[in-house]
């Protein structure tokens, strides 16, 4: 394999820690499918976004209509085509990824903020299209579901309609539960592993380059726009395979997804993670899609079981302090959160992983602290 | 004699009622090291400016081997051979030395762009080589590993200088390379582009050192206010009159 072998130890770690997700999540309740597979799915779409704006320093706040987009391809794969989630994963991700050709080339003749804004106005422009014009294609504001009388060619040339719509299916086996989980960590590990070969070749060099100082790249005899293209269209498809798989494991596709509140979750998710790290990304989307999960399903009642231990007074004073950040506040804690990482810790997530690792190996001049070292290959 | 490598050609060029560029028309011929001085603001910056597709002239053309390079795209420009090195350093802060060397072998070899995703950085043991070499040439490979960023501005200038030779230019363009560096690092700078006057590397070099220009030059067009005001060999542009006044009229 053309990979080194410390980006291969750091894979094989990588995949151990995703596959033992049911494992080493159960002691803190969070071993259910439902959730293990968003967190592999978020973590797809944040690798991808990070290869764009980590890489090349692009700030996209539309990549949520490429998720949005790969969802809708996916659902339409079942219907017309079959219940087998393989061509639902590559259908979504083809159109993804047609979609960000056209989207990127048009952005990318903008940088900084503009290209930003550029990118925001897309996404809502597509978000507003599913809404209205393209109710044809995405059912307006039920969204696309599967239906009985969905032709499905490929599966009913092989088997008769029967009596209820078949579940998604991976090589004949129902993907539902683990294996639905499993379908998509397998993925995870695959995109993982791409984007790190991406991170160690020329191509990423060049995309760092870009960041670095995108005029120099001109005089040094590098037309950048294919570059910046190559590098949006490979994270929209990263987002396409996210929405397919959103379809794949739960068979539905609205327009909600493509809103710009979806888009700004995956640029916190990278940057609370780290901007530019490999696993950033994927503790972002952990550590998101984690707490979203345990704090969006408080409620009063349960605020006041847990502060029950309190007096009557300082109970209701707590719970109604508390109140606003969970259950439909917690984007309130999550704000609170993002405020308080982009703060004290810059590079994320990683960076605080970084310094602890310092801390306990006491190398007081390291090589990331000091800044002044490249970091090795 | 030899032919012409770059002909600058009638260019004039305006930044609102400035006349940066006025009537410039020079020569540059092949294997020769030709120096531009003249004082701040004469327009020396600029008229490289246009040589690289930076800047477009108002009139006029810039000619590259025979070819009109004005109106081609910057990288077009360089993959022709037309390497600059920049006044004010341009480098990339955030890569290794070894990288911000790496980056231009590349573009050298790949062309202007190429989907190399699968390809081990690491693993072009060719490209790495090559680069190491004009590190070390520049003398800054026991440094390799550090970030761009934290050299000094001299420093910085010879990466840019290894960056600019790792191409192989037809022609370099140098923008005052040992502006910020000590006596010691200026006279290696002079060895290392003496080296390349050997092997018949074409140079224009700006310059206001001018222990610099008469130890390297082959020829010397003196600029002043956008004017060419002389032009001729070391000797003859040191004694002229003209070239006096003008250097004691200006910012020196
Ligand atoms: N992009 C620009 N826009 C407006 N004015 C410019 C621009 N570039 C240069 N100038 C002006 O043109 C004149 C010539 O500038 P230039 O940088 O070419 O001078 P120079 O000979 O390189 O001087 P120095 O020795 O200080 O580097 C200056 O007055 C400068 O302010
Ligand atoms: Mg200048």
């Amino acid at each position: 394999m053309a990979i080194l072998r410390n980006d291969l130890v750091r894979l094989a770690l990588f995949a151990l820690v995703i596959l033992t997700m049911p494992i080493w999540l159960a002691p803190i309740g969070a071993a259910y499918p439902d959730l293990m597979q968003k967190i592999a799915i978020y973590g797809i779409f944040a690798i991808g976004f990070n290869i764009l704006f980590g890489m090349t320093g692009y700030l996209s706040f539309g990549h949520a209509a490429f998720l949005g987009v790969g969802s809708y391809a996916a659902v339409w794969s079942f219907k017309l085509l079959t219940m087998s989630v393989i061509p639902a994963v590559l259908f979504a991700v083809v159109v993804a990824g047609l979609f960000a050709a056209v989207i990127g080339f048009v952005s990318l003749r903008r940088s900084g903020i503009y290209f930003s804004i550029l990118t925001l106005a897309f996404a809502q422009m597509s978000y507003n299209l599913a809404y209205s014009v393209l109710t044809p294609i995405t059912n307006g504001e039920t969204g696309l579901q599967l239906a009985l009388g969905d032709p499905r060619i490929l599966d009913r040339a092989f088997t008769d309609a029967g009596s209820g719509i078949p579940p998604p299916n991976l090589l004949g086996e129902e993907l539902s539960g683990l294996s639905g989980f499993f379908f998509c960590a397998a993925l995870l590990i695959l995109c993982f592993y791409l984007a790190m070969r991406i991170d160690r070749s020329p191509f990423g060099m060049m995309l760092k380059a870009i960041k670095s100082n995108q005029t120099r790249m001109a005089y040094t005899g590098f037309n950048t726009r294919p570059y910046t293209l190559a590098a949006f269209i490979i994270s929209g498809m990263y987002a396409g395979l996210a929405g397919g798989l959103l379809a794949a494991t739960d068979p539905l596709a609205g327009a909600e997804r493509m809103q710009w509140t979806a888009s700004g979750e995956v640029v916190l998710m990278t940057i609370l993670g780290g901007v530019g790290t490999l696993v950033g990304p994927v503790v972002g989307a952990g550590v998101i899609k984690y707490f979203e999960n345990i704090f969006s399903a408080f409620h009063e009642a349960k605020l006041h079981e847990a502060f029950s231990f309190l007096p009557d007074g300082l109970e209701n004073f707590f719970v109604t302090i508390t109140a606003p950040f969970v259950g439909e506040g917690w984007h309130l804690t999550l704000g609170v959160v993002f405020m308080l990482i982009v703060i004290f810790l810059p590079g994320g997530l990683m960076e605080g992983v970084r310094k602890i690792r310092n801390a306990f190996t006491r190398k007081p001049a390291s090589r990331e602290e000091t800044g002044r070292l490249a970091p090795a290959e | 004699m030899a032919n012409a490598v770059l002909h600058v050609a009638d260019v004039h060029k305006s930044f609102g009622g400035l006349r940066a560029l006025s009537d410039i028309d020079l020569q540059v011929m092949e294997g020769t090291t030709h120096a531009i001085i003249g004082p701040n603001g004469a327009g020396k910056s600029t008229l490289l400016n246009v040589c690289i597709g930076r800047i477009a002239p108002d009139t006029g053309a810039v000619v590259f081997d025979g070819q009109v390079i004005t109106g081609k795209q910057p990288h077009e420009i360089n993959q022709m051979g037309v390497v600059r090195v920049f006044q004010t350093p341009e480098i990339f802060p955030d890569l290794s030395l070894l990288h911000n060397v790496m980056v231009p072998a590349f573009a050298k070899r790949d062309g202007s762009f190429r989907l190399n995703a699968l390809q081990v950085t690491s693993r072009q043991t060719a490209i790495r080589e090559e680069a190491e070499h004009w590190l070390e040439d520049v003398g800054l490979y026991k440094q390799r590993e550090t970030l761009a960023a934290s050299l000094s501005r001299g420093d910085k200038r010879r990466l840019e200088l290894a960056m600019g030779l790792v191409q192989h230019p037809r022609l370099l363009l140098l923008d005052e390379p040992t502006a910020g560096m000590s006596r010691h690092d200026t006279n290696s700078t002079i060895d290392l582009l003496r080296k390349f006057k050997e092997r018949g590397m074409t140079k224009v070099i700006i310059e206001h050192d001018m222990h610099v220009v008469f130890s390297l030059a082959d020829r010397v067009t003196v600029l002043a206010q956008g004017r060419i005001i002389a032009d001729g060999k070391p000797d003859e542009v040191r004694g002229n009159p003209v070239v006096q006044e003008a250097y004691l009229g200006g910012a020196h």
